[in-house]
Parts: structure tokens; sequence; C-alpha cells
């Protein structure tokens, strides 16, 4: 059977299976809507948590992001893991014993403010925002690469399958969907890291390959690290291994990346919320740890799938004539991903440090003389580098590398659908309990009934994915760069003041309002100057993406000044921060 | 008055055990991983450089070490000062 049948197959299966979770778990009131109930076990939140977590991004662009970063890919590898251990010692059990349904929630009620309050929900809203337009237009991409659909439909497409479970079963039917979507993802991740690693090395875990010795050709008993820090360093990069190398990022940056990408990780609300719906303090900790320990069976597999696949990259395409190409790079050339400029006119692909075009590959629809797809860039003549090669490939190209069968890549295209869809979901509740709850119930009106508050619910669902739908398909130039906004704001607004609100009774309104405001503010300013203005990375070079970690220490310093000079919160609030230091009596989270 | 002593001890005790693993935490990321990574890359643990192998790898299997060793400790503190669930 064809490729693009199994994936018709596959696909369809695993549709059909969200959808009847989906009916399964339809729920009638707001508790099921907003908290799953809170009877969710420790082990399935923990997948949910892992699926919610790991995004179209993870899935498919991380490995190739590392592979061509080397060593500086463990700001990623890290940042997206560590922030667990804070969110297990630091937050999840009080949130959990505190309560209620969403972070706008504690921060409110923590500071007793609906100033707090609203500056919470916007937040949220602007974080959750930036982060799902990236996922629906995932889903799109990869509708259109294995299915042949056109991008826009793949994201309608997209758009009602999320519409109908997370409309009809609110955090219920997201949780077992998303424990679902879960086991199709890190299946479809590890088929293809498991065999390329027998092919490469001989053996079957991928992380303990990546650190063997080459199995075959002319490498074979040399390690693999060291063979490809040898060819790399024959290629004009720096070496895979090496750190802080003349082409890669300084210390400090590397470790400003790093902390502010876990501490993000640890303020982002679809996140935290996910700790809400289990039913214990003690199960809360426990699904901390399920979630992290799921997370990273990918995340120890991506870095060595990104090895292998350089070296066989490298191995299989440098210096070898277009004409006896493997096959999976005249397939993939097709999409654009890779592409080859003859620029020395000998027939053969050279790979080299540098840029080979400008841009990403615009097809002319012709073919070259050795039968090349052909492109329009510019080709840039100042390094000898003649090959394009997308991220991206890395993976979605690992199951052609490795000879696998048919099936397997289409479980890829089901892997990648399963991580954009069960990420976007979890955002949208977010997006809509931030209106529906936190700015309409909370704050506009208190007497909304049960049935009212949980039809507004599903109407902001659908808002929210018309909104990311929107996005989806008339991505605006930025989406990229706006990621670094999503971490960037959650470790500069939430995470001090959350933190500071469990364990320091002293901090007051004043103090968290003005530690946000200021937080959110130097790091958004930071961002638009570097990302959009055109100016340097001014603060001791630190990256854009590691600004977030100043914003940070900024807002955490701004609270405690200002809470020390204005009054001490009220008595009931200081007896509340004492409630939640404590498990007993944590009970079911309740909505006032 | 002694249930309010009981207590602060049982948080005392908290905040401990949490520095103690925090530290293990930023140890191994910023420690083994960012600050000394080229002195450990010169020893070597089979193919891997050791410094590579802590920020690639050995970094996120402590992650998830330390999280269990918390849910563990902290269940057997809960007992102990009787604020279990």
């Amino acid at each position: 059977m064809s490729i693009q049948i199994w994936t018709f197959i596959l696909v369809g299966i695993t549709f059909a299976i969200y959808l009847s979770i989906a009916w399964m778990s339809r729920v009638r009131d707001t508790r099921g809507f907003y908290v799953a109930g809170g009877g969710v076990p420790a082990l399935a939140n923990g997948m949910a948590t892992a699926a919610d977590w790991m995004s179209a991004a993870s899935f498919i662009s991380m490995a190739g992001l590392i592979s061509f970063m080397g060593y500086t890919g463990c700001v990623y590898l890290m940042g997206w893991t560590g922030g667990y251990v804070l969110l297990a010692l630091l937050l999840a059990p009080y949130l959990r014993k505190f309560g209620k349904f969403t972070v706008p929630d504690f921060v409110g009620d923590r500071y007793y403010s609906d100033g707090a309050r609203v500056v919470a929900l916007v937040c949220a809203i602007f974080a959750s925002l930036t982060y799902v337009a990236g996922q629906m237009r995932g889903v799109g991409i990869v509708f259109s690469r294995f299915l042949e659909v056109d991008v826009n439909t793949g994201v309608i497409i997209g758009m009602i399958i999320v519409f109908i479970y997370a409309g009809l079963g609110g955090m219920k039917g997201i949780t077992w969907t998303q424990v679902a979507q879960y086991c199709v993802l890190i299946l479809a991740f590890l088929i293809p890291a498991v065999a390329i690693s027998i092919k490469i090395t001989g053996h079957f875990i991928p992380q303990i390959g990546f650190g063997g010795v080459i199995s075959e050709g002319a490498n074979a008993g040399r390690y693999l690290l060291d063979t490809l820090n040898a060819i790399s360093a024959d290629l004009g990069f720096d070496q895979y291994t090496q750190a802080f190398g003349p082409n890669s990022k300084s210390m400090l940056d590397v470790a400003a990346i790093t902390l502010a990408l876990m501490v993000g990780t640890a303020g982002l609300p679809h996140v935290i919320i996910r700790f809400y719906t289990v039913p214990s303090v003690k199960a809360a900790r426990l699904s901390a740890g399920y979630a992290l320990l799921f997370i990273a069976i990918l995340y120890t597999t991506a870095p060595s799938v990104a090895v292998f696949a350089r070296y066989n990259m490298i191995d299989t395409l440098n210096n070898v004539a277009y004409e006896q190409a493997p096959s999976w790079f005249k397939n993939w050339e097709k999409t654009g991903l890779i592409a080859w400029v003859d620029k020395n006119g000998d027939g053969k692909m050279e790979y080299r440090a540098g840029k080979a075009i400008e841009g990403k590959p615009k097809l002319t629809g012709q073919t070259g003389i050795y039968g090349q797809a052909l492109v329009s860039n510019k080709v840039v003549d100042s390094n000898a580098n003649e090959l394009y090669v997308d991220r991206d490939i890395m993976v979605l190209a690992n199951p052609e590398i490795a000879d696998l069968p048919a099936w397997v890549i289409a479980l890829v295209a089901a892997g990648g659908l399963a991580a954009a869809l069960s990420t976007a979901s979890g955002l949208l509740l977010v997006i809509a309990s931030s209106i529906s709850h936190d700015l309409y119930y909370r704050i506009i009106n208190r007497s909304a009934s049960e049935k009212q508050r949980l039809l507004l619910g599903r109407i902001m669902i659908g808002v929210a994915v018309c909104a990311a739908g929107y996005f989806g398909i008339n991505p605006p130039g930025f989406v990229a760069q706006v990621v670094a906004f999503a971490f960037g704001l959650a470790a500069s607004s939430f995470f001090p003041i959350l933190v500071l609100g469990i364990f320091w009774k002293r901090a007051s309104k004043e103090g968290a309002i003005t530690g946000m405001v200021l937080g959110i503010g130097f790091t958004m300013l930071y961002i638009i100057q570097t990302k959009f203005l055109g100016v340097g990375n001014w603060f001791f070079g630190i990256s854009p993406e590691g600004i977030g970690t100043v914003g940070m220490i900024l807002n955490f310093a701004a609270t405690v000044l200002v809470s020390l000079v204005t009054k001490a919160p009220p008595q009931d609030i200081q007896d509340m921060v004492e409630s939640i230091r404590t498990p007993r009596g944590a009970g079911l989270a309740t909505d006032h | 008055m002694e249930n309010q002593d009981r207590l602060k001890e049982y948080w005392r005790r908290n905040l401990r055990l949490m520095l103690v693993l925090l530290a293990i935490w930023a140890v191994v990321s910023y420690g083994f991983s960012i600050v000394f990574v080229q002195a450990l890359n010169k020893i070597h643990l089979g193919g891997f450089p050791l410094g590579f192998w802590f920020a690639q790898q050995g970094s996120i299997y402590t992650f998830v070490g330390l999280i269990f060793v918390y849910v563990w400790r902290m269940r057997r503190l809960d007992r102990e000062y009787d604020v279990h669930e």
C-alpha cells in the first residue's frame, strides 16, 4: 500500500479515537469543564501533561534544531525539562491545595485585587494565543506534506476536530484525548529513532547508541561523536560536542536562555492548570514526576536522533554526485525542505558551513541537467556550501533514511498531528477560561448560573478556535519570532509572583502588580527592540530568547521592595497562604 | 499552640528538602552542563565527552530523579507530621 493510503488510514483511526473519547467524556458542569471534575489519576495526568507540553515544534523541529546547534541545543533540552523540577517543588502542590480553576484565580485571590486578576488574565491570553497560532499552522503543514491537501484545508480540519472534543468535553475531554495522543506521538517518535540507531550503531537504545561506535562504512569502528566532530571541523562548522565555539552562543547567553525557558515552562498557564485536575496534593506532586518522565522519553531521544540524522546526512550526501543521491533526498526535494545548487558545476553535492541560498527554496518547477529541482533563490557566493537543509527534515525523512515501511511514515504524520492538536487544545482551554471564567464570572457577573457559564465556556472555546485558525491560515510574519514572547512573558510575569505568593506571606498586591508590570514591560521592550527594531543585544549580549531571565529577576526585586514599603496583606490572606502549605483538606477544586 | 509549632517545623523541613534538591538541580544543569562543561569534556564516558553528556542526557535524568525523590520524601514527611490526605 502506498504511503498516502496508510496515512489516510492511520490519521483516520486516530481521529476516530479522539472523537469517541470526546463523546464518552462529555461534561455537564463547570467543574468538569474547567478541571475535568478533579478526579484524574496521577499517571493519566502525567501523560496528558506530557502531550499538552510537547508541541508540533518539539516533535517535528527540535531534533533538527539540535543537529544544527550541537552542544548549544542543550538550551532546549534542559530548558524545556528543568522547569518541571521548579513546578513540582515550588508550585504544583500548593496551587492544587488552593484548588481553584485557573492561574488568574490564584493571582486575583492571593493578591486580593481584581487589578492583579486582570493583568494575569491578559498575560495568560497573550502567552497562549502566540503559542496556539503556531500549533494550528503545524496541523496544516502536516496535512499538506503527507496527504497533499491544501495547508488551509488542513488547518480547518484541525479546527473542527479540536472544537468538537474541547467544546464537548472541556478539560475532561481534552485530558483523555491527550492521553491517547501521547501514546501515538511517542510511538511515532521512538520507532524511527530505534531503527536509525540500529542502522548506524547497531544499538537498539538510541540514548546509548549515539555514544557508541559506527557499525559500517568508511568510519566503522570509530566513536560516532568523535567522527562527527572531525567531519564538522573539516567542513568548517564548530565541533559538534564543543561548547561556546566561535560560531556558537556564549556561556552567559546559554545560561540565560536555559533559565528563561525553565522558568517560563513553570509559569505557562496551560501547564499549571493541568495540576488542578488531580484529586490530591500528593497526586499533584506525583503527576509532575510522571509528566517529566514521559517528556524525558522524547527529550533524551531527540539529541540522539539529531546526531544520527546529521551524521547520516553528511555521510550520504556530501561530495556525492547528484545522480547517486539516496532516494529520500529526491522525494523530499519536491517539498522544498532540501535543495541543491551546483555552485562549482561539478555535479557533486558539497555540504559546508554557511548559507547556500538566500531564504527558503522557491522551486521553479523545472529540473537541471542532473534532474535536480531548480530554485529561483539568489545563490550565496561567499562560501562553498551547495546544500539547503531544513531542520524539519531530520525527523520527517528519518523513516525513509532508515528504510522503514510505509506505515511507519504514516505513523510519523499521525504523531505530528497528535503533538500539534494536544498542545492546541490545552492552550485553547486557557484562552476560553480566561474570558468566560476569570473575566465574565469572577469580575463581571458573579450571579451567573452554572448553565450560563458552561454555555459561555463552550462559546469561548469556539471563538478561541476561530482566532487560532485565523492565525494559522494567515500567519503573521513574526509567528516564529514571538515564541520567545510566550516564554519570556510567562517567566517575567507569573513565575515570581506565584512563588512569592506561596513562600512569602508579606508579598502585597502593590508589590505583585508592580513586579508583573515591570517584568513584562522590560522583557517586551527588549524583545521588540532586538527582534523588530534592529537594535543589537545590548544587555550583556543576551539573546531575546534569554531576556525573560532578566525580566524575572526585575519582577522578584520589584515585588519584594514594593511589598516591604506597603501594607502587609490582610490576615485572612495570610491565613490562606498558611493553609495551602499543608496538604490535608485539599478536597475538590471549587469555583468561589 | 503546640499544633502551630508542629506545622512550623513541618514547613521548615519541607523548605530544607526543597533547597537541597534545588541545589542539586542547579549544580547539574548550570554547573556540570554549562559553567564546567569544557573541563568535564576532557573526561570521556564511552563515546560521550562528559560535559556534553550532562548537557544533553544526564541533566534530564537527574531532573526526573529529583522529582521522584521529592515525592517520596514528602509523602513520608506528611505522615510524620500528620498532615497527609
